[in-house]
């Protein structure tokens, strides 16, 4: 077990990998009544190509999502009713990378550790089961469909990307679901369900060596082998298409644009790339930028601007959207505020400022237990040490945002996804 | 914690806490909610969180937070019973993060007290171009939950069933008060309510109680007093014998079937425990049956409101399964009014709950909210009281409690008749 003490953030954390290959991370806080248990797998909506026993597979968009949902199911009936008798919270997502369970309560700890590790390693899948599964799934996806937020990101990653998977939606369609079968979602299981691709992140007043003994306890022996991905090939920097416009039921126009950018997948160097966008954002569009409090002054934008930068297997983009009456003419503003920064250079008061607030909000987002597992899930699957913030942090100057913003903030990388009021 | 009489009409809540990386502060004006100034009272905070006499723009302002190290302050605007409750939220990380031995708790509270007390003004009054924009950023907002139509479904639901009753009275005024709105009226509206209105505020943090006191009365130095105005008292009223069936037509491809009840039963913690089992918790008969077991929906849940003695169903379905959810939900209400459920369902609500009341402690927020409605509805019920409470709910209780749950108005939200 190895000890890390972090003085300047202030926390504690404990660190054991198993024989078995699971990385076991637990983050101390001793004075919460809430403990927190985070069990992932590096495995996505972005992970639909992989090498299973020596053969490729491609399997249908939506399958990781959905086996999500049916990882609840157990021989014994549904997990949740376990959890709900403990009176605990359970649940689970999937992003492009990662698929998370987590369980959250303030007794019985070690009893809802016990219960969520097996449930997440034990595949359970009908035939019956995973048929009604897609009426549940087919009625989420409508769901989605209908909330523009969703529709504008979409049709964003469309005109982005060409061949990445992170073009499709994590859910899938109503049609690529319909293609899902027991075998495949015990396919996909197999391959990505195994202690080696996976970490338990647990947070609050906890026992380490206790999470240490209840994941060797109820966790298989060994694991499988490191599969192989194929996360396709996206040969250009340059987008597909420009532009996208839709209709929808919307109160006013919205927008999201996106700049795809160049990236660094792994280590304190990915760590330091995905700070220096958010700087980045901040400079370019933060609530306090003059580029935001002009576009506000004049109406152009309301309080809804807002974005960041997203580092994914394979992809980098830094995004920004939200309601304008003219989505245009602020994507412009944007863009053109975006090349002057970057060749005239950041203001240096200006700069400090976002300095402060950035490093301000990093510690703040320590309260959150949910970011603290998701964190120390992205620095292990991508090779750094998220509490090497601070370091990492004080590295970083103000000539590498603007040359972060030079080289990827431009109009040439540039796709703009518009959803207009329906009359 | 700690609440003390700070001075005439001003109310201070202190928690002390280690164990954030953050202090919380808040400092909140009440008021009954009514149609003529919910409208007014929502735009005004607004309008005073866009500048203050020493920084009178978002430029100055948002370089005076970035400063503190990205501190926040922020406008808000809620309702509690028949109270709508606005003012503003503000944290900013611990003294103990900063290596220079800066203090933050100071500069913050004196920011959020000239918010209050000192605004920027224009000729002696509130700035005309700040209102006017505020104001549109408000209309706007008050009609874009069409975008989200689950929140558009509850909002139309509670519009239609409390017709009449304050507590149909968006927490944020109606879009077209709002519109109607001066910069002259909201000026004036100002000045009256500032020396009366009560004010409840609240310290969340690692300083000692003297400090933050010490910080909050030289921030409100410059607050007039002159008493008079205090919280309302919510009123109930009893389900009609027929409920009313109001349907909507939008152009959505889900349908949302939302349903309003009414519930005259004096006890209040064991309608709390029915409702987790009914549709207040992630295990409840509406999730479990409704959504998992038939597939009916994608989700379906409910909440209850104490004071008001109001329950409200909110979920999303096929159009063509009206009949069938409706049928269930009716189903399961009446199980639990029968009590047909198993044991499991019974401890797993009360567990729920209790997990969820110990949480609130760790969540400064939580513990504001809580604290604050408590304050303004007048009840003395600790933390502490409430999980002991609601620990001694027998089942006989919950079926007497659900039995006086009345359905009174059925919202339905569907598609368009010229789709399929």
């Amino acid at each position: 077990m190895i000890v890390k003490e972090y003085p300047r953030l202030g926390e504690k954390i404990y660190r054991h990998r198993l024989s078995n290959g699971l990385e076991v991370v637990v983050a101390s806080k001793p004075r919460h009544a809430r403990s927190y248990a985070f069990f992932a797998t590096r495995y996505g909506g972005m992970d639909l190509r992989f090498q299973l026993d020596g053969r490729w597979l491609d399997t249908p968009a939506g399958i990781a999502h959905y086996l999500e949902h049916k990882m609840f199911d157990t021989k014994e009936g549904n997990v949740l009713q376990e959890f709900a008798k403990n009176g605990a919270y359970d649940n689970a997502f999937t992003s492009n990378a990662i698929t998370a369970y987590h369980v959250e309560c303030t007794e019985h700890f070690y009893e809802n550790l016990r219960l969520l590790l097996s449930f997440v390693s034990v595949p359970y899948f009908t035939d019956e089961s995973v048929e009604k599964e897609q009426g549940i799934i087919a009625q989420e996806i409508r769901m989605t469909e209908d909330d523009p937020d969703w529709r504008v990101y979409a049709d964003l990653m469309e005109s982005l990307y060409e061949d990445s998977p992170v073009r499709v939606p994590v859910a899938g369609t109503v049609e690529s679901i319909r293609q899902i079968t027991p075998q495949t979602l015990y396919d996909c299981h197999k391959a990505f369900y195994t202690p080696s691709n996976m970490i338990l992140v647990c947070v609050g007043n906890l026992d380490p060596e206790q999470v240490v003994r209840t994941a060797e306890e109820i966790l298989p022996k060994e694991s499988g082998p490191v599969i192989a991905r194929d996360y396709g090939q996206e040969k250009s920097l340059l987008p597909v298409r420009q532009e996208s416009r839709r209709t929808m039921e919307v109160a006013m126009p919205m927008f999201l644009a996106g700049y795809k950018c160049a990236l660094e997948e792994s280590g304190d160097a990915h760590l330091r790339q995905s700070i220096i966008g958010d700087l980045a954002c901040d400079v370019l569009f933060g609530d306090s930028s003059p580029l935001y409090t002009r576009l506000y002054a004049e109406g152009a934008i309301n309080g809804s601007l807002g974005g960041n930068f997203d580092l994914l297997p394979g992809a980098a983009y830094l995004y920004v959207g939200g309601d304008a009456k003219d989505p245009r003419y602020v994507f412009d503003a944007i863009t053109a505020q975006a090349r002057r920064l970057g060749q005239e250079g950041i203001d240096g008061s200006f700069y400090e400022q976002i300095r402060r607030a950035s490093y301000g909000q990093m510690i703040r987002s320590l309260n959150s237990f949910e970011n603290i597992a998701v964190s120390m899930t992205e620095g292990y699957f991508r090779r750094f040490d998220y509490y090497h913030f601070p370091e990492v942090f004080a590295s970083v100057t103000k000539a590498d945002v603007e040359a972060f913003l030079r080289e990827n903030v431009t109009e040439e990388r540039a796709a703009l996804s518009i959803i207009d009021p329906a009359q | 914690m700690t609440r003390q009489l700070l001075t005439d009409n001003v109310y201070l809540t202190y928690v002390p806490s280690e164990k954030f990386k953050t202090s919380f502060l808040s400092a909140q004006m009440v008021m009954p909610l009514a149609s003529r100034t919910a409208g007014l009272n929502a735009l005004l905070v607004n309008v005073l969180s866009r500048g203050t006499a020493r920084c009178p723009d978002m430029d100055a302002l948002g370089r005076e937070l970035d400063m503190l190290y990205g501190a926040r302050l922020d406008p808000a605007v809620r309702r509690k019973g028949e109270n709508q409750i606005f003012g503003f939220v503000a944290s900013c990380i611990d003294d103990k993060y900063l290596s220079g031995g800066e203090k933050l708790l100071e500069p913050l509270t004196e920011l959020m007290g000239e918010m209050l007390c000192s605004p920027a003004l224009q000729d002696g009054r509130l700035n005309p171009a700040y209102v006017e924009s505020e104001q549109a950023n408000l209309i706007d907002l008050i009609r874009s939950d069409v975008n989200d139509k689950r929140a558009y479904a509850a909002r139309r639901l509670r519009e239609e069933m409390f017709a009449g009753e304050p507590f149909g009275v968006n927490r944020l005024g109606a879009a077209g008060d709002v519109e109607a709105i001066t910069p002259e009226q909201l000026d004036r509206h100002y000045r009256a309510i500032l020396p009366q209105v009560r004010l409840e505020l609240f310290y969340c943090g690692s300083a000692s109680a003297e400090r933050a006191a010490a910080a909050y009365r030289r921030a409100l130095a410059g607050l007039p007093r002159s008493g008079g105005l205090d919280a309302a008292v919510t009123s109930r009223r009893a389900a009609p014998a027929q409920p009313r069936l109001v349907t909507e037509e939008l152009d959505v491809t889900q349908g949302k079937l939302c349903i309003g009840y009414r519930t005259d039963s004096p006890d209040e913690h064991a309608s709390i425990v029915a409702n987790a089992m009914f549709g207040g918790s992630s295990n409840s008969k509406l999730f479990l049956n409704v959504r998992e077991k038939l597939s009916l929906c994608y989700y379906a849940g409910s909440s209850y409101d104490r004071e008001k003695g109001a329950l409200m169903v909110s979920s999303g379905i096929e159009f063509a399964n009206y009949d069938q959810a409706m049928a269930e939900i009716a189903a399961q209400l009446a199980a639990i009014q029968r009590g047909d459920w198993e044991d499991w369902e019974f401890t797993g609500a009360k567990s729920y709950l209790l997990n969820n009341f110990r949480s609130m402690e760790d969540f400064a927020s939580s513990l504001e909210s809580y604290l604050l409605f408590q304050a303004v509805s007048g009840s003395k019920e600790t933390l502490g009281e409430l999980m002991e409470a609601v620990e001694a709910v027998t089942p006989e209780r919950v079926m007497e409690a659900a039995r006086a749950i009345r359905p009174d108005t059925i919202y339905f939200l569907k598609g368009k008749e010229t789709q399929e």
